[in-house]
């Protein structure tokens, strides 16, 4: 399923609300190598937005792909530089 | 065209002046562009990161998230932010006090109390209480941990001096970090200098 990314790290934010997802994911990738995939996992509706609009507005962050699975949001996010 | 008659003749001398000149070479042109595109770049990229000014001015536990929010989600988008807290807005970056903010029960007519109600002693305690159980139930980022995110991701938190005395604070009751020393005229130069100002 998420197999399409070559995943270096998995952050888990499920049960956190905004703005911690987007907050979190912006410090896992800090601590990534560019090029690197951070798959993001969460239960907030509005991070598929949030996270969607954070990579937008963010220098040196690609969104490479999103899924709703049950109950989950899956976020991949590349690291660009 | 009849107010510019007077200077007409000086246009009309300095117009036939530049054909007479030489025109510039290309190898000066093409100077002149480095020139211009080395300008370009030190203006853009002296300071290449986006600014975010906000003005917290309200204490209670509804009107503390607002600021907190925006400062951590725009600090995890690059942006350099500062957040100045005057008035009632201090208690958030006091240590002690803001864990202990309060929603006020009346003058909000979406609570579900009358005000006449919402008035009575102790109420404030409730809707307080409420709220905060609201707000583990939901697992929403308390004050604190919003406020200590937002240190830890560069912002700038400063406790507006003329408040610090006027409420009888001391330096030591604000979390490490907080910048202290500091009045309207700091404010102001960081919105001028900020692409987005917000006043809560």
């Amino acid at each position: 399923m998420s197999a399409e990314y070559d995943i270096a790290e998995t952050l888990d934010v499920k049960g956190a609300s905004c703005p911690m997802p987007v907050v979190k994911t912006k410090s896992a990738i800090d601590d990534l190598d560019a090029g690197a995939v951070l798959e993001v996992l969460a239960t907030d509706p509005g991070s598929m937005s949030d996270l969607d609009g954070w990579a937008d507005g963010t220098a040196g962050v690609e969104l490479v792909g999103q899924e709703e699975g049950d109950d989950v949001y899956k976020h991949y996010v590349r690291k660009t530089e | 065209m009849s107010t510019d008659t007077p200077d007409a003749p000086a246009d009309d001398a300095s117009a036939e002046d530049v054909p007479a000149d030489d025109p510039p070479s290309r190898a000066e042109l093409a100077a002149r562009v480095d020139e211009l595109e080395d300008a370009l770049a030190a203006a853009t990229d002296e300071d290449g990161a986006k600014k975010m000014s906000i003005i917290a001015t309200k204490g209670t536990l509804d009107m503390a998230y607002p600021p907190l929010i925006l400062a951590s989600t725009a600090a995890a988008f690059g942006y350099e932010v500062t957040v100045f807290h005057t008035f009632w807005g201090l208690d958030i970056l006091h240590e002690e006090r803001s864990k202990d903010l309060k929603l006020s029960s009346v003058g909000n007519p979406n609570m579900p109390v009358p005000n006449a109600v919402a008035a009575l002693p102790g109420m404030d305690r409730v809707t307080t209480k409420m709220m905060e159980k609201r707000i583990a139930d939901n697992d929403t980022a308390t004050i604190e941990e919003l406020l200590e995110t937002s240190l830890d991701m560069g912002v700038e938190f400063q406790a507006c001096q003329m408040t610090i005395d006027l409420m009888d604070y001391d330096e030591d009751d604000f979390y490490d970090g907080v910048t202290t020393g500091v009045g309207a005229a700091t404010a102001l130069q960081d919105m001028a200098e900020a692409d987005i100002q917000l006043l809560v």
